[in-house]
């Protein structure tokens, strides 16, 4: 690995993994800089093992990129050797923690989306996918347990917790119409059907927000104005910083084994 | 992860108690038998004990500080996943330690009071910082390496919470110690920088970690009566010998020099002989002085309080779910 960066073949199909591993990654990253500052031991646990959760996923999607892009790249030459603009996640995965309840927000906007694509991408034509899927759906089916009893708990506990969390959910808000945006890459493997059509997501994810923010005493958003960008790699002015930590060891000292 | 000159016996408290009592709890040490969290136990047993775990609970907590520093800028994905793993696993010691500590009747709330007012000591070297990736390394190896040294004894301490808790926590361990030296072999096998990176860090560390066993016997006032109890079964120099011992065998596989120009092996005794340690710079860093340690409180505090509505929440709503049901 001692190329400075990468040229990648982005076929629709390594762009599909690289697209879900660049949200697993990032997401988990963020969750992963709550470690050893979380409001509770019991939650910092949590965050960090959500982190290792989305990580893992991560690394499973590179390295099965790598295999279909076929051209010698690694896991880690995706992750560190890729410049911002090649980046692929969703901008909600690279909004700063904030506090515990904007952390909550995008953990749960997040999860009750990624609990959704998962389940359905486990009948995906496309065996590694599946396989993935499978793993997947089972953890974020716990990340959405667990964010929206936070939300809940968030939403209903004191004024000021109140006061937090729709905050948290207004700030979060936009960046949730991006997870359900398609292009003619994704609409290629959905007639494959190696990829799903995120359509019908969408009314199981609003319904799923919405008693989960009615139980919580919490008003849904109404602005219907949604930020795009990620998917393209025009990102907002987190991810640089993300990217300056995460690849800093492999950017200054090039092609060192570690 | 870490107990060091935590294991002082607290000598001011001396209560009347039954002497026949006390003669047959040291029996039941003698015969080594467990004692349990609802068995009689004298006051001075119990409040050595709570000192000694909740001192190791929270130097388990502070200890995420130093490498939870690096998890963002983990050089491989494998590595990043390792170190977050592992720096989740010291939490959950944390958290198992203070259950261990709660059983003798103080709060988790209440130790942490303790820790947060400065008035708990945790182990000095994680008021050392973690500068360079190579410190991930080292800090695994011999942070963790010298750690496990003084936990095994412990699998056998007479109190039964502890002792259950600490075989969890050696097995643990014992994987970040591998973890850590399996990050020397790969640098100290690198470039010519990533070797220079590791030998940096154990000149930093190897002294440090030799102060983590605390003060040598010739002036430790406080081990007597903990090893009557069986709740510390090595001195702090048996324990630092057999840490050297151990490891100059791995720095010499490692290709890397132990920062000690004092260092020989003595055929007479089997043991490797180090020099001088600089006991001043220890007790420097315990009263506070140390490079980190006011950073190292203040994460620690600012974490707590910005948590505080977070905890007032979950209880408020757990009382109105309460309410509720009834």
């Amino acid at each position: 690995m001692t190329a400075r960066s990468l040229i990648i073949e982005e076929t629709p199909l390594v762009l599909y993994c690289l697209r879900r591993a660049d949200d697993a990654l990032i997401l988990g990253h963020r969750l992963s800089e709550w470690c050893g500052h979380g409001p509770t031991l019991e939650e910092d646990m949590a965050l960090s093992n959500m982190g290792l959760d989305l990580l893992g996923q991560a690394r499973s999607l590179y390295s099965y990129a790598a295999d279909v892009e076929g051209r010698g790249a690694t896991e880690d030459g995706y992750a560190y050797l890729r410049e911002e603009r090649q980046y692929r996640n969703l901008l909600l995965a690279e909004q700063p923690n904030g506090d515990f309840a904007q952390t909550i927000a995008r953990q749960f906007f997040y999860a009750a989306f990624a609990d959704l694509f998962w389940r359905a991408m486990t009948s995906s034509a496309d065996d590694t996918l599946a396989a993935i899927a499978c793993k997947s759906e089972k953890e974020m089916a716990y990340h959405l347990r667990h964010s929206a009893e936070w939300v809940i708990r968030l939403g209903d506990g004191t004024g000021e917790s109140h006061a937090r969390m729709q905050a948290a959910v207004a700030a979060m808000w936009s960046f949730t119409g991006e997870m359900f945006a398609m292009d003619d890459a994704e609409r290629e493997l959905i007639e494959q059907g190696k990829a799903i059509d995120l359509g019908p997501l969408r009314d199981g994810w609003r319904a799923t927000v919405s008693d989960v923010l009615r139980t919580a005493t919490l008003d849904m958003p109404a602005s219907s104005w949604m930020q795009q960008g990620g998917r393209a790699g025009r990102h907002g002015e987190y991810l640089g910083h993300i990217l300056a930590e995460l690849q800093h060891l492999q950017r200054s000292y090039p092609g060192a084994a570690w | 992860m870490y107990t060091q000159a935590l294991n002082a016996t607290d000598s001011q408290i001396q209560p009347v108690e039954d002497m026949s009592q006390a003669a047959a709890f040291q029996a039941r040490i003698d015969a080594e038998e467990r004692i349990e969290a609802n068995d009689w136990m004298p006051e001075t047993y119990r409040r050595t004990l709570a000192r000694q775990i909740s001192q190791h609970a929270h130097s388990e907590i502070v200890g995420m500080l130093p490498e939870g520093n690096w998890i963002t800028r983990a050089p491989s994905l494998r590595r990043k996943a390792a170190l977050l793993a592992k720096v989740q696993d010291e939490c959950g010691h944390g958290l198992y330690l203070y259950a261990a500590a709660e059983t003798l009747g103080i709060s988790r709330e209440q130790f942490f009071g303790q820790l947060l007012s400065g008035n708990a000591k945790y182990s000095s070297i994680f008021n050392y910082p973690a500068t360079t990736w190579a410190d991930i390394g080292a800090i695994g190896w011999l942070v963790d390496g010298a750690a496990i040294m003084n936990q095994i004894p412990l699998c056998r301490c007479s109190y039964g919470p502890y002792a259950r808790a600490m075989i969890r926590v050696c097995k643990e361990e014992s994987f970040h110690q591998r973890q850590g030296f399996e990050i020397m072999v790969t640098l100290s096998r690198g470039t010519g920088e990533q070797k220079a990176m590791a030998q940096d860090a154990l000149n930093r560390w190897w002294w440090p970690c030799l102060m983590m066993f605390g003060p040598p016997d010739t002036v430790s006032e406080h081990s007597d009566a903990s090893m009557a109890w069986k709740i510390k079964r090595f001195s702090n120099d048996e324990l630092r010998q057999k840490f050297v011992d151990a490891t100059v065998p791995q720095a010499q596989h490692l290709g890397l020099m132990l920062p000690d120009p004092d260092l020989r092996f003595d055929e007479a005794s089997g043991h490797w002989l180090y020099g001088e340690i600089d006991w001043n710079e220890f007790k420097q860093v315990l009263a506070g002085n140390g490079p980190c340690n006011r950073d190292r409180l203040a994460a620690r505090r600012k974490a707590h309080a910005e948590g505080a509505w977070v905890r007032d929440a979950a209880a408020a709503h757990a009382l109105k779910q309460m309410r509720a049901a009834v």
